[in-house]
């Protein structure tokens, strides 16, 4: 056996040879995602052609035909509407957006005092972004700052009326302002206000009990604008004769007494996801039920629902549009009454602000939506096996 | 502040006050909090009577007999200024649950076509796909239906230069026009044979599931029903002489005359809330299909299946379970998302009982109905989303 000659057998190995045209590359990537079967053909070419319909139209309405400044309306209408753009043209009216921003900022906020605003925006920032940050050490002094001064400063620095600033009345305020402060202050009301419901409606007292479950069943069963409505003529009605509410302060009680109803909802899934053993192991510690809530139960709970929670975030700040309706002038609402400027009025001019404003909210929930996927994962300290 | 059923034999005694039994205590908290709430909505009610008083408005739900006075610019029933306050109501009820029914139709439908064309190998199409739901799930929906009205209807042609569409159709700024079928005489017949396949269909369907039970014969129903379903109204249609004439739109001097109008209200309330509400539905399916694992495909693949089949037998049946409770929040969304309405005027429930309030002074009682009405709807349609729900849950042995 020893005998055999063995020298046929190769002594090193072949060169992976490529693999066929087809099969490699961009065309091997476009056969497996765009051309794979017929029917994907066939979609391939619709996606295609909608592409083609909807996108160089967009781009050469809202950049290339675009009238990025101007004085009025001129700018943005065609020679028979009476402006100056050839007719026939049609493209986005910057002009408008350009001319209206701080309006769309700051409302009819008193011209001089608008660094006050600024500078509020400032402080939210700072103090905002190294708390997002996880590795920005001080966490608990920054969230003291955070929810703790800042409200009390930035009330001081936007109402005035103290230490020789003016007083400018939240009739005044309008635009992003408006958005930004209700819905801060929504969410900072709403959130413990739900986690107080949903442990209400988890609770063994039933008085206790049914309150919740009718408040939360009530509100969330009703619209935003019958309870906004409801806030702001039903309130005066329910005061004594003579007391009056702002109606800033109005439309803040709306908006945060529905979201925290939905608020409830998110927190009472992530209670009723804890296992028993947890509710039990802090009994047999001899914890108080407010230990065992705030130590044991609510940490993971409220970290079970973080994309529950951000989503009600999100809708709020989406919600905080609807005000609108009881007088006051979010950044929507600003925009929409800009509209009626007989200065600016032409046929793009909706068109554009609306535009302009729905990427300013887009850029927020977006943002919002993005971070809570973020901390989900940051969070995720490994329940899988 | 323990819960009471933890007062055990251990009791008040041993621990030597009462303060500290946990059941004495929870029932003194509840004592407390009724009491405050007893005496909160005493004075809230004391103050609404005095003031209502100082306002000369006598509460009560008389007004809704009194004569309205306002007109209304869509109605599904016979309505004029001068029927009553509750006949507004009415109309705006009709209106909200109209614009509810359809939206909801057309979000599931479009909703279930985008949140399948995300998870498409396609790459174009999941793009495409992924692009619509993360826009559209990040901007009001109150932008979106300004969007549609002073955006895209508000600057079409006037009535002059309408532009014209197939089927006599028109559209302009003051909505859309199409042709308005005239049912004629024995139209009822084909109302009855559609009534009747429609039932003929139910019986196919369950006699055939009893039989592939018992025998594993297989009956083609859904061919059965749609020639049913098709075949019946066509031929009532035939006997009865082609009782159907149509109204077609023509253009007037200042404005289109005849067809049926849809009108820009409505259009951009209906468009912008299924498009809205479909990217929030498409994430749901979305969720609902990567929900069913991959053992139960594969699986299916190793009985033989084809992949058509895997999806419809093995896949949509399980995903379903996952998908129909979000779904059912999200048309309560919808409905409850019509009340923006009010913001362009199309005459729903919300604006009409605004219009009322201003013209009555009676708050309290129009934000009642409202409420009755919206949580009644409510009611109703997690109602049935939940009968449906048991219908499609696992049957567990």
């Amino acid at each position: 056996m020893q005998e055999h000659d063995i020298s046929f057998v190769r002594a090193e190995m072949v060169a992976n040879s490529t693999p066929p045209a087809a099969e490699r590359g961009i065309v091997r990537w476009l056969r497996t995602n765009m051309f794979a079967t017929p029917l994907d053909t066939v979609l391939t070419l619709l996606g295609l052609l909608l592409i083609a319909y909807t996108l160089p139209p967009f781009i050469r309405w809202a950049f290339i035909d675009a009238a990025w400044t101007g004085p009025d309306r001129s700018v943005c209408a065609t020679i028979v509407q009476g402006g100056l753009q050839p007719d026939g043209w049609s493209g986005a009216c910057w002009a408008f957006v350009n001319a209206k921003f701080a309006q769309f900022m700051y409302g009819r906020y008193t011209f001089g005092e608008r660094w006050r605003v600024d500078l509020t925006a400032i402080l939210f920032v700072a103090l905002l972004v190294p708390l997002l940050i996880p590795r920005v050490p001080y966490k608990f002094l920054n969230a003291v700052l955070f929810f703790g001064v800042f409200p009390i400063v930035s009330f001081f620095l936007l109402v005035g009326g103290w230490f020789g600033l003016a007083y400018v009345p939240t009739s005044e305020w309008g635009g992003l302002l408006v958005t930004m402060v209700l819905s801060f202050v929504g969410i900072s009301i709403s959130l413990p206000l739900g986690i107080a419901l949903a442990l209400g409606r988890r609770s063994k007292m039933p008085v206790i009990k049914v309150l919740c479950v009718v408040f939360i069943e009530m509100v969330r069963g009703v619209p935003l604008v019958t309870v906004l409505f409801m806030a702001s003529v039903m309130l005066p009605l329910f005061m004594p004769a003579g007391m009056t509410f702002d109606r800033f302060a109005r439309a803040l009680v709306g908006v945060s007494l529905f979201a925290s109803a939905y608020m409830a909802e998110v927190v009472r899934g992530g209670l009723q996801a804890i296992p028993k053993g947890q509710y039990e192991g802090a009994d047999s510690l001899g914890l108080s039920y407010w230990q065992k809530t705030g130590l044991i139960v609510l940490p993971q709970a409220l970290k079970l629902v973080i994309p529950g929670i951000v989503n009600t975030f999100i809708g709020l700040f989406k919600d905080t549009s609807l005000v609108y309706i009881i007088g006051m002038f979010d950044l929507l609402g600003i925009v929409r009454q800009n509209f009626q400027d007989s200065n600016w009025a032409s046929a793009q001019t909706p068109m554009s602000g609306l535009l302009f404003a729905g990427f300013i909210f887009w850029i927020f929930c977006f943002g919002m939506s993005r971070y809570s996927i973020y901390m989900e994962r940051r969070l995720d300290t490994g329940h899988k096996r | 502040m323990s819960s009471p059923d933890s007062a055990s034999h251990a009791g008040a005694s041993a621990r030597g006050s009462w303060l500290y039994d946990p059941q004495i205590r929870g029932i003194i908290t509840q004592v407390l909090v009724a009491l405050a709430l007893v005496l909160f909505v005493w004075w809230i009610i004391g103050n609404t009577t005095d003031n209502l008083r100082s306002r000369g408005i006598s509460s009560g739900f008389a007004f809704l007999d009194r004569r309205a006075g306002f007109d209304i610019s869509q109605s599904l029933i016979d309505y004029t200024a001068n029927s009553t306050f509750g006949r507004a109501m009415l109309v705006g009820l009709l209106n909200t649950v109209l614009v509810a029914v359809i939206g909801v139709v057309t979000a599931t439908f479009l909703g279930f076509l985008i949140g399948i064309g995300r998870l498409s190998r396609n790459w174009l199409i999941a793009r495409i796909c992924t692009v619509y739901v993360e826009v559209f799930r990040n901007i009001p929906p109150l932008l979106v239906i300004f969007f549609w009205y002073l955006g895209v209807l508000a600057v079409l042609p006037g009535v002059r230069e309408s532009i014209e569409l197939p089927f006599d159709s028109y559209i302009n700024n003051r909505g859309f026009f199409m042709p308005r079928p005239i049912w004629g005489e024995g139209a009822w017949l084909i109302a009855v044979a559609l009534l009747a396949a429609v039932v003929m269909s139910w019986f196919i369907a369950r006699a055939s599931y009893k039989r592939q039970m018992e025998t594993g014969q297989r009956f083609p129903v859904l061919w059965t029903s749609l020639a049913l379903i098709l075949g019946l109204p066509l031929l009532a249609f035939v006997v009865t002489g082609f009782p159907l004439t149509f109204d077609t739109p023509s253009l007037g001097a200042f404005n289109i005359v005849g067809g049926l109008d849809v009108k820009p209200e409505f259009l951009s309330l209906y468009l912008a809330l299924s498009f809205y509400t479909a990217s929030f539905i498409a994430e749901i399916v979305r969720a609902g299909i990567l929900g069913v694992s991959h053992g139960q495909s594969e699986a299916s693949y190793a009985l033989g299946l084809r992949p058509g089949q895997t999806l419809r037998l093995v896949v949509i049946p399980q995903a379903m379970r996952i998908v129909i409770p979000p779904l059912t929040s999200q048309y309560l969304n919808l409905t409850k998302n019509s009340s923006l309405a009010v913001f362009i005027g199309y005459p729903d429930l919300v604006q009409i009982g605004q219009t009322t309030m201003n013209q009555t002074g009676q708050a309290i009682e129009v934000v009642g109905i409202w409420m009755a009405i919206y949580l009644g709807l409510s009611l109703a349609t997690s109602g049935f989303m939940n009968w449906f729900n048991a219908k499609m849950a696992l049957v567990e042995r």
